[in-house]
């Protein structure tokens, strides 16, 4: 695990290739169908998904201190390795070409993020119910951001979650309705 | 208490996190800049910082955010509030019930969220995109757009279009992230 916290540059999906790698095709300690499965429930649930799938394989494996073992094990490169730039930073910006070069980053993060969004956009089901919450959810964050309301982020997750289980609800309402 | 504060904020990020590291995005700036913990510009370093290092970008970024507002113990807070929720989630689901995602309420739950995921994260683009890039954050405030980091964002976009056409795929965040570093230091430096 700690060797995987290490290798894994660019978050959550990275890492899942080499979890499989690692543990699938050679330790053999889950099978390819409970990876599968332990892949679905760790995008499913919230958190970091390197995390989640880090405390389910060390749970199958060794039980409670399998899963803590792994997921200590999982955040300790990224702590170290963090703690260490966070310190460091500020002293490094005040060099005046870096700050440049962070300026030319920060454009490019914004970037990254749009072209997250827009993969992830691409991979969803276009039906009409997700389509209108992604356009509502989207335009009111960026409305109400102009207009500086306050309205937590949190809510939009749980309300869209509220709305999913209504409509859910509706349908197999109607279902049981046209089968009468 | 800022330890306190940082725990517990950390701790709400984690328990509704859904999606991974890019969602994670728009609530650590909400919390940060509420707090003022990070300005804009220290918000989208950190987040480079994150995604060019190891390591899943929520873990990163908490303990670059606690590191920042409390040395030491304040990385080790955030980390653990972020990594708690998902760690006793995950627990209890591995353990107790193992068919979790068979269970109608959860999927139609889950439905909702992830249209939302989408949505929160292309908003979160989009709110960025304006304040910094146009430098319009509010209605009533107008400034000079920042005509270089536009140049830049059209650079990166003709790149990873052509990239993507050359190879079949996109390029990997780092290389963007090296490609925008030498055009900052060039562009902004004179």
């Amino acid at each position: 695990m700690l060797k995987i916290g290490l290798f894994t540059f660019g978050g959550g999906y990275a890492m899942i290739a080499l979890l499989e790698n690692e543990f699938v095709s050679n330790k053999k300690w889950i099978d390819k169908d409970e990876f599968l499965d332990l892949v679905a429930i760790a995008e499913s649930t919230p958190g970091p998904i390197a995390i989640n799938s880090a405390t389910y394989i060390g749970y199958k494996i060794l039980g409670f201190s399998g899963s803590l073992t792994a997921t200590v094990a999982m955040c300790i490169p990224s702590f170290v390795i963090i703690y260490i730039i966070s310190v460091f930073f500020d002293s490094f910006l005040s060099v005046a070409i870096i700050a440049s070069a962070f300026r030319g980053i920060q454009v490019c993060v914004i970037y990254l993020i749009l072209s997250a969004g827009l993969k992830m956009l691409k991979q969803i089901k276009k039906t009409p119910f997700n389509i209108v919450i992604i356009c509502s959810v989207s335009i009111c964050m960026i409305v109400f951001s102009i207009f500086s309301v306050k309205f937590s982020t949190i809510f939009y997750i749980l309300i869209s979650g509220v709305i999913g289980i209504f409509a859910n609800l509706i349908i197999s309402l109607q279902k049981k309705e046209s089968k009468e | 208490m800022i330890y306190l504060k940082l725990f517990l904020t950390f701790l709400q990020i984690g328990a509704v996190s859904f999606g991974g590291g890019y969602a994670m995005i728009s609530l650590i700036r909400e919390k940060a800049l509420l707090y003022g913990w990070l300005n804009e510009n220290e918000l989208l370093n950190m987040i480079a910082v994150a995604e060019s290092t190891p390591g899943p970008i929520a873990v990163n970024m908490a303990t670059y955010v606690g590191s920042s507002q409390a040395g030491v113990i304040g990385s080790v807070v955030a980390t653990l509030g972020i990594v708690l929720p998902s760690f006793i989630i995950i627990l209890i689901i591995a353990s107790l019930i193992r068919n979790f995602l068979k269970y109608k309420t959860v999927k139609a739950f889950l439905s909702g969220v992830r249209p939302c995921v989408v949505g929160l994260i292309l908003a979160t683009a989009g709110i960025m995109f304006l304040s910094t890039i146009l430098n319009f954050t509010n209605v009533g405030q107008y400034r000079v757009p920042d005509i270089k980091g536009l140049i830049i964002f059209a650079i990166l976009l003709v790149t990873a279009t052509i990239y993507g056409k050359l190879r079949k795929k996109k390029p990997s965040p780092i290389l963007m992230i090296l490609i925008s570093a030498v055009l900052g230091a060039v562009m902004y430096s004179f």
